[in-house]
């Protein structure tokens, strides 16, 4: 069989491979759900217990600086930003731009990896820019 | 009788409301998107995250309003988000309906608590927050 590479895939039932944009696309709702699950949590959380005691934020604080709230934290910062960067990426497609293939798997990948430095660079910021 | 695409959508899809929230959550996003940013950029400004600090930051009008829009774009998105889940994964309508209320009556109440939380700081005279 001859294939032109510069023509799109069919998704087949069996025939088919991951590429940057399936990625990207389950990421969204994944990150979606964690965000809106555990983040709106936190969230709520966070504010609560700063409109309340002295000790109901010295619980807060105590999770969130311990290790299981820094996997979390990370994890939520993460995943805001993948969240956020792929959601600017649909924005653009919802104009009807950047569908080329080339186009589209370079901004998949860029929305990836582009997350990856955003959470560093902000938990690098928070732990050591400052110095709290 | 001529019709164009977004005609044929309106009042359909898996949803069953057509464009009407398709192009809210568009709407909805770009606002979150820039209260997100504010609120990222104004963590890391802060000198720490005390208790005190927090609430002294959270009392000034410029922080609690942007505050408040955040939380009800928030939950309005996290809403409409996880609706397109359980439109796509519930597949029996009783199970559906089950799963909308709950979501909605869960973002009322997250939502309703934290801005509530935020109101309280805000109001609250002197710095013993």
């Amino acid at each position: 069989m001859h294939r032109n590479p510069s023509r799109p895939m069919s998704p087949h039932l069996t025939i088919w491979k991951w590429g940057p944009h399936m990625l990207v696309s389950i990421l969204h709702r994944i990150t979606g759900a964690g965000l809106a699950l555990v983040g709106g949590a936190v969230l709520i959380w966070w504010l609560a217990a700063a409109a309340g005691s002295a000790e109901s934020y010295t619980t807060f604080m105590g999770w969130a600086r311990g290790r299981i709230g820094l996997v979390f934290a990370i994890g939520l910062t993460w995943a805001f930003f993948q969240h956020a960067l792929s959601g600017v990426r649909h924005l653009v497609m919802d104009i009807g731009a950047g569908f080329e293939l080339k186009t589209n798997k370079g901004w998949s990948l860029a929305t990836t990896l582009g997350a990856l430095v955003l959470t560093a660079g902000f938990w690098v910021y928070l732990l050591f820019g400052r110095g709290a | 009788m001529m019709e164009t695409p977004l005609g044929r959508v309106r009042g359909l899809g898996s949803a069953h409301h057509g464009g009407e929230d398709w192009w809210a959550m568009r709407v909805n996003s770009v606002a979150l998107l820039g209260l997100s940013v504010w609120l990222i950029a104004s963590l890391l400004r802060l000198p720490d995250l005390s208790q005190v600090t927090v609430a002294e930051w959270l009392r000034q009008p410029l922080s609690a309003v942007p505050m408040l829009l955040l939380l009800g774009t928030v939950f309005w998105h996290a809403k409409h988000g996880l609706r397109e889940v359980i439109d796509d994964y519930a597949h029996d309508e009783g199970w559906r309906a089950f799963w909308l209320m709950a979501l909605t009556f869960a973002c009322w109440l997250g939502g309703g608590f934290a801005a509530f939380s935020v109101l309280k700081i805000a109001f609250s005279v002197g710095s013993a927050a």
